[in-house]
């Protein structure tokens, strides 16, 4: 139990100075490459709620491939981000009311595991207890991703299948119509 | 980078395992943490390693776009062929039971091929927006 506390603790500390250092931080890589550690510490914190399927898309997807795909498109964007001119007290003041708000929500939970808690009366047991019996697979995480809940995993690859061929719409297009404009331009860069 | 020897040995030493640990992820997703999302980005990581190592024009030589356009489009296709074919079998969309001799096979093989669907999918959605980011014409407007 305490072990737990320190872990949690330790955990917590890194991710708010992580934060904090992301607030500082006006330089972009920095900022890419700091809400990676982010998510690789939101994955040991996963991992420490015994999500371990969680921690593991978190680790590869949030600290991994969106790294390198925020890195790519970062080639495309200023060194640094501009200062901001607006008055930040609005802002601030936003985030401890709703911070302020959560934290108090937060007393009303109940507490991490226990049995009697709502989300666990639902239909979870259902699906613990069919897991075994209805589909025979000892991780129920995948049982219900890819059996029961087959329409959603269905639709989150369609979104997935979508966003792509958006994204790839979007910068094919730019891509064959720049190149025949600036063909002779490209020419004289390489001479160069 | 190009140029660099550590980085270019380490590359293809890593090559070929972490595709592995992409496939061990994928095909082990039933008994451990895993499945096709996972597996689908892991897969993709080694591809855009090689591409950030050697160059994006030796990525695409080893894994032409094309293909991956095509790939794209088949995991979601495998998805939902495995709803229609069990719909064709007699049963409702996307309900594994049917597809095997009994209901628990069934369910092994439904899980196991629309898994492997999502992995497609997954992966080279990954490898097409890293080859589009990568590939995209910087034409500065003045």
């Amino acid at each position: 139990m305490i072990s737990e506390l320190l872990i949690n603790a330790f955990l917590v500390t890194i991710m708010l100075s992580i934060a904090i250092a992301l607030i500082k931080t006006r330089t972009v890589i920095f900022t890419v490459i700091l809400t990676s550690a982010y998510s690789l510490v939101a994955a040991l914190m996963f991992i420490t709620l015994d999500a371990v399927d969680v921690a593991f898309t978190e680790a590869s997807v949030g600290a991994g491939i969106s790294t390198i795909l925020f890195l790519a498109a970062m080639a495309y964007l200023p060194k640094k981000e501009e200062e901001s001119i607006s008055s930040e007290v609005i802002p601030a003041l936003s985030c401890i009311i709703l911070g302020g708000i959560l934290i108090w929500c937060s007393f009303d939970l109940p507490e991490i595991g226990q049995l009697t808690a709502p989300i666990h009366q639902h239909i979870a047991p259902e699906y613990i207890r069919g897991s075994k019996e209805d589909i025979g697979i000892p991780n129920i995480v995948t049982s219900v991703l890819a059996s029961y809940r087959g329409y959603d995993t269905f639709g989150e690859t369609i979104v997935v299948f979508t966003a792509g061929v958006a994204v790839l719409a979007l910068l094919e297009k730019k891509n064959t119509t720049k190149k025949n404009k600036s063909q002779p331009k490209q020419e004289i860069r390489k001479n160069a | 980078m190009h140029n660099n020897p550590i980085l270019r040995i380490s590359t293809k030493i890593l090559f070929a395992p972490i595709i592995l640990f992409g496939l061990y992820v994928q095909f082990h997703g039933d008994f451990g943490p895993g499945g096709g999302f996972q597996a689908g980005v892991i897969v993709a990581s080694a591809f855009i390693l090689y591409s950030l190592v050697f160059g994006i024009e030796a990525g695409k030589k080893l894994f032409p776009p094309n293909v991956n356009l095509i790939l794209l489009a088949l995991g979601g296709i495998v998805y939902g062929g495995v709803g229609i074919v069990s719909m064709i079998l007699g049963d409702e969309f996307l309900a594994y039971n049917i597809l095997g001799s009994s209901p628990q096979s069934g369910q092994h093989i439904g899980i196991l091929l629309v898994e492997f669907g999502v992995g497609l999918t997954v992966s080279n959605v990954m490898i097409a927006l890293f080859n589009a980011f990568a590939s995209y014409d910087k034409v500065k407007e003045k």
